[in-house]
């Protein structure tokens, strides 16, 4: 049980390519952190750097509040779970998770009630005799999180541990982990670039581009307020539209030249970018009821049923979006669809892609 | 699932046309060479090679009764074991410090692997002018520690020059393998062990040394055989055999009695015993040892 604290903490490679640029994390005992973005991000590296697998350049990395920069990865009391999964090929399943413990000196019976105690959590007691490559993948999932069980360490770090999995055994995996880091209440940091798996996950969700973080913050609070049009269009499927728009002091001008009237909404000289999810579009309602709503007339692309809902592709001023329909759209290719944005769904982003309003 | 993916030719011949170069290579260099050492072991010739007679298994029985060949399986069992070992255990430790250079990594592998390339008589040509105790470099270094080094007389030290020039010269294949062994070997495991708390000298002999069984059982097939055939050139090189029979072994003794001695019968014999012997070697380490081996 432990908190883990970055502070500032950047990485370099070689003299000038900055990996990690100044991130601050502060993650409470027991809580799963999620660090989420596009691959290059930054993301791993970062957890390597928790782990004591990659060097820190700069800043501070706390694990219950002892610095260990300088630790290496076994001095840490870490475990990892790897995205290949990282099993000894040439040792029984057993071994492999009695591995670690052996190498700690604890005493054989002792090891033996913890691989057996961890086997039995993860449903792995009959294949305690079989060697990894005579597991399927969601088996060897389950192997590696049983070696980092039974370790019982302050900290699990998980490095996009589900990639290798087919769709469906990844969303019952990905109940299984939350389950058992519940269970345990041990503090974890889970990489991954599925967005979908960070929002599931996540008590803290860290959204990370280009080496820095974007946003830190609960999962429903960045879906509901993310902090810039990166965090907006990367969690939500499908996700936020964002249409490019100028004003002239009564009215909001398009890319394309059409202008679209939008009382007391305030937007700076240079231009913004307005940001609204597909779900909250109000198709064909009365303008009427939303006061101050922002009325968009679509160009239909095409639509899309996917059974419980149909996700309407249209243009709007030069600029592709995506509206999310209950049930069937009545929709056609090239017919023109009149959808208002509420107003408190509104967001309003700078031309710098910052969040103007709250 | 191989027989669904397999070629068929729509002609008859061709597929007999494309493997006969090489059926051809291993009919002439292999069978017919094999084939008429057996047949040789069961003649006997008189000294002018005017006339030979059957004689069964006579040769066999008189060479197995041959102190001097007893001597030269002796020779020949020191001499490949001390060989395949030290060939491989350097090439496993300098391939194990190339894997961990960061900076130039591929001038160490280049360097490492050039040995290869040199002809066994003249590797054996570089190793006799280095420790030759007359002329030798490196012999006149020795010397001078008030050691008293001198290969020509002293079977204990030929032995030694043999299986280092030997071993020297198997290195870089070894090494080789060894890197590409190495680099085979996922780096999240090794990570994993770390981070399991294993040393680096743990994480070796837990991790590393296991996976790289496939890749060591091959080269010890590989050096034994190295060791019992191709390292003629380099004895023939280094002490030709002496002092006395010190460094005779098996290859060799086959060629002092065939070539020098000319004893045809006694030497296709032990051509013969020698076949046997590798042949039986191979099978074992093949049924045996690659029972432990993992294949990932």
């Amino acid at each position: 049980m432990a908190s883990v604290e970055l502070t500032d903490v950047r990485k370099v490679y070689g003299s000038s390519v900055e990996a990690v640029k100044g991130v601050n994390i502060a993650i409470e005992d027991g809580a799963l952190c999620v660090l989420v973005g596009p691959s290059g991000c930054g993301k791993s590296t970062l957890l390597r750097m928790i782990a004591g697998l990659e060097s820190i350049t700069g800043g501070t990395v706390r694990i219950d509040d002892r610095t260990v920069n300088d630790l290496g990865p076994a001095e840490r009391d870490i475990a990892m779970v790897f995205q290949n999964y990282a099993l000894y090929p040439h040792m029984k399943v057993y071994d492999n998770m009695a591995y670690g413990l052996r190498n700690r000196g604890m005493p054989k019976d002792q090891i033996d009630k913890r691989v057996r105690e961890a086997a039995q959590t993860l449903e792995l007691t009959h294949l305690l005799d079989r060697r990894p490559r005579e597991l399927s993948g969601g088996q060897r999932q389950r192997v590696a999180m049983g070696r980092a069980i039974v370790r019982n360490p302050k900290v699990f770090l998980f490095d996009e541990p589900l990639s290798n999995l087919d769709a469906k055994l990844r969303g019952q995996m990905r109940v299984e982990i939350k389950n058992l880091q519940r269970q345990l209440g041990v503090t974890s940091v889970y990489v991954t670039h599925d967005q979908l798996e960070a929002m599931t996950l996540a008590d803290i969700l860290v959204v990370m581009n280009a080496g820095a973080v974007e946003q830190i913050g609960a999962p429903l609070d960045i879906y509901e307020k993310p902090a810039s049009t990166f965090v907006a269009s990367f969690i939500g499927a499908p996700p936020m539209n964002l249409v490019h728009v100028t004003s002239d002091g009564n009215g909001l001008i398009l890319n394309d030249g059409t202008k679209i009237g939008a009382t007391g909404l305030a937007v700076p000289g240079e231009g913004a970018v307005i940001g609204f999810r597909p779900e909250d579009l109000e198709v064909a309602a009365d303008e009427k009821s939303h006061a101050g709503g922002l009325v968009l007339e679509l160009g239909i692309l095409g639509v899309e049923p996917v059974g419980a809902e149909s996700y309407v592709y249209g243009i709007v001023g030069g600029e592709r979006v995506v509206v999310r329909v209950a049930g069937r759209s009545a929709s056609q290719t090239g017919d023109s669809l009149r959808v208002i944005i509420p107003r408190e769904k509104l967001h309003l982003f700078g031309k710098d892609g910052k969040r103007l309003n709250d | 699932m191989a027989s669904s993916t397999r070629v068929t030719f729509p002609n008859k011949l061709l597929p007999y046309l494309l493997l006969a170069p090489q059926l051809a290579i291993t009919i002439i260099f292999f069978y017919w060479p094999a084939s008429q050492a057996i047949q040789q072991s069961v003649l006997r010739e008189d000294p002018f090679g005017l006339a030979t007679q059957f004689v069964g298994l006579g040769n066999f029985k008189r060479v197995l009764n041959d102190p001097n060949y007893l001597n030269s399986l002796q020779v020949t069992v020191v001499f490949s074991v001390a060989t395949a070992l030290i060939a491989m255990a350097l090439a496993l430790l300098l391939a194990v410090m190339a894997d961990k250079v960061v900076r130039g990594k591929g001038i160490y592998r280049t360097l490492l692997i050039w040995p290869y390339a040199v002809a066994p008589a003249i590797a054996g040509m570089l190793w006799l002018f280095l420790f030759n105790p007359s002329m030798g470099t490196l012999a006149y270094l020795i010397r001078s520690t008030g050691y008293n080094w001198d290969p020509l007389l002293d079977s204990g030290q030929a032995m030694v020059l043999v299986v280092a020039a030997a071993a020297w010269k198997q290195i870089s294949y070894n090494f080789l393998f060894f890197v590409a062994g190495l680099q085979s070997i996922p780096k999240s495991l090794i990570e994993a062990a770390a981070i399991d708390g294993a040393g680096e000298n743990k994480r070796f002999w837990t991790i590393i040394f296991p996976l790289l069984a496939p890749t060591t059982f091959f080269l010890l097939v590989v050096n034994t055989v190295y060791a019992f055939f191709d390292t003629f050139g380099i004895i023939h090189a280094v002490t030709g055999g002496g002092p006395g029979k010190a460094t005779e072994t098996l290859v060799y003794k086959v060629y002092n009695d065939g070539f020098v001695n000319l004893i045809l019968g006694d030497s296709a014999a032990q051509s013969v015993i020698l076949m046997v012997i590798v042949i039986a070697l191979t099978a074992i380490q093949f049924r045996y040892v690659e029972r432990k081996v993992h294949y990932g």
